[in-house]
């Protein structure tokens, strides 16, 4: 067992909590935190990856530390889940000032208290 | 035991309480301040993993933007929480649930532990395909070089992703500013902070997009600083977010791609491929597609922050 096993056993956890919590966070923001907890344990299963795939190179004497091709992926991942992220965001902030709500449930007694039109102007939580 | 392996296994053992917390925090914004430190504390992984260019992203990016986007959201939606209390799962549910991710979690682990040995590596042949390119930071010439065609479409789909941001805008509100940016109570720390933290910003922003070319840093890293210092400014007030309909931020949203893609399509003729250098010029061409994409990035992740365009009504609350 060495520390980079031990983080890529860290990530599988990770992925399996965020899992546990998209599931069962009724609100919608604790599914997006949640989101972010899965996506990450999956960069840093790129990132264990990455240094297993440098390992290799080090023990050839090249000196490299870490594959760059799964790094290089990770930082275009980070950056793309914040831009996920941001959306489900607004959507959820907008949802919640029009409808009232910041849950995706879509039971019969949710309707009911839903407006007719769910985006009348003028119309906004205070 | 060796003394590395005891600090990665606190380490591994700090983050996996975090993300429990983030389960079991009984509010949204507890639960962020735990990911904000889950971040930091992530980033002390990406350092012991000798990945230093995703540690300076997770540290700016992965906490820093991502944990104020969540605050904001989080003291907006706090009035919403006691009806999403009373929907949590029963016991019994939440048990089965909880036994199936640890289902999921047995397997991935598995995963890791069977991984092939010796590690499959792209790392020798980008190795050798480094000196072409003039870089030295490996990392920057896979994303600028060997897989440049990634590193565009993301820097394209930020521009969707802002347009679904502001789409949620009501239609009244669309000559407004953005306000989804948390605003702290006024206070002199703050605006004294916001004076004098981003001529630094700035400065480190242009020492990482310089050196990403032969060091640990890069456009992404330099971006997301420029974007705290600018989103610092706004949150104390000294300065307001731009309007939507402002043209000139828009032009500088799209600057850098579009440089991006000209140089792209200009190598069909110069280099005989889409998206490849001429081979004594690759490196002030990488770069000055950095410096354009460093700007654009930052203006993309200040303006994904701020949130869609609202009223003047509400910019009081």
């Amino acid at each position: 067992m060495n520390g980079t096993t031990l983080f890529g056993l860290g990530a599988a956890a990770l992925v399996g909590l965020g899992l546990y919590g998209l599931i069962c966070q009724p609100g919608a923001l604790r599914k997006i935190l949640a989101f972010n907890l899965i996506g990450s344990g999956i960069f840093l299963l790129f990132g264990v990856i990455a240094k297993r795939g440098g390992g290799a190179l080090a023990a050839a004497g090249s000196g490299s530390d870490g594959d760059p091709v799964p790094q290089a992926l990770v930082i275009t991942g980070l950056v793309v889940a914040f831009a996920g992220t941001a959306i489900a965001v607004a959507l959820l902030v907008r949802l919640a000032e029009t409808a009232g709500r910041s849950t995706l449930d879509t039971d019969a007694q949710d309707a009911s208290s839903l407006p007719a039109d769910a985006n009348p102007p003028g119309e906004r939580l205070p | 035991m060796s003394l590395g392996l005891i600090s990665d296994l606190v380490l591994v053992l700090l983050v996996l309480s975090l993300a429990v917390w983030m389960n079991i925090a009984r509010t949204a914004y507890r639960a962020v301040v735990g990911f904000v430190a889950y971040g930091l504390l992530m980033t002390l992984i990406w350092v012991r993993l000798a990945a230093m260019d995703v540690a300076m992203t997770e540290a700016a990016l992965g906490s820093g933007l991502t944990g104020i986007l969540l605050f904001g959201a989080a003291s907006r939606l706090a009035p919403f929480e006691a009806a999403e209390r009373a929907r949590a799962p029963g016991p019994a549910l939440r048990l089965l649930i909880g036994l199936l991710c640890t289902v999921v979690a047995a397997g991935l682990g598995a995963v890791v532990l069977l991984l092939p040995e010796p590690a499959p590596t792209l790392a020798p042949l980008v190795a050798e395909n480094l000196s072409p390119t003039g870089l030295q930071n490996p990392v920057t010439g896979v994303l600028l070089a060997h897989r440049a065609v990634d590193t565009l479409l993301e820097s394209v789909v930020l521009l969707p992703a802002l347009i679904g941001v502001w789409s949620v805008a009501a239609d009244a509100d669309w000559v407004g500013r953005p306000s989804a940016l948390p605003r702290p109570p006024a206070s002199e720390a703050l605006t004294l902070l916001a004076q004098v933290l981003p001529p630094f910003g700035i400065l480190v922003a242009i020492h990482l997009v310089w050196i990403g070319a032969d060091e640990p840093g890069g456009k992404f890293q330099a971006a997301a600083v420029l974007a705290a210092m600018w989103v610092l400014v706004m949150m104390a007030g000294l300065r307001q977010p731009p309007p939507v309909v402002a043209r000139g931020w828009r032009e500088l949203l799209v600057v850098g791609a579009s440089l991006f893609i000209a140089i792209g399509i200009a190598g069909i003729w110069l280099a005989d491929a889409f998206l490849a250098y001429p081979e004594d010029l690759a490196k002030p061409l990488i770069i000055a597609i950095e410096v354009a994409l460093t700007g654009s990035v930052a203006v993309f992740l200040a303006l994904l922050l701020a949130g869609p365009p609202a009223g003047a009504h509400r910019r009081e609350v």
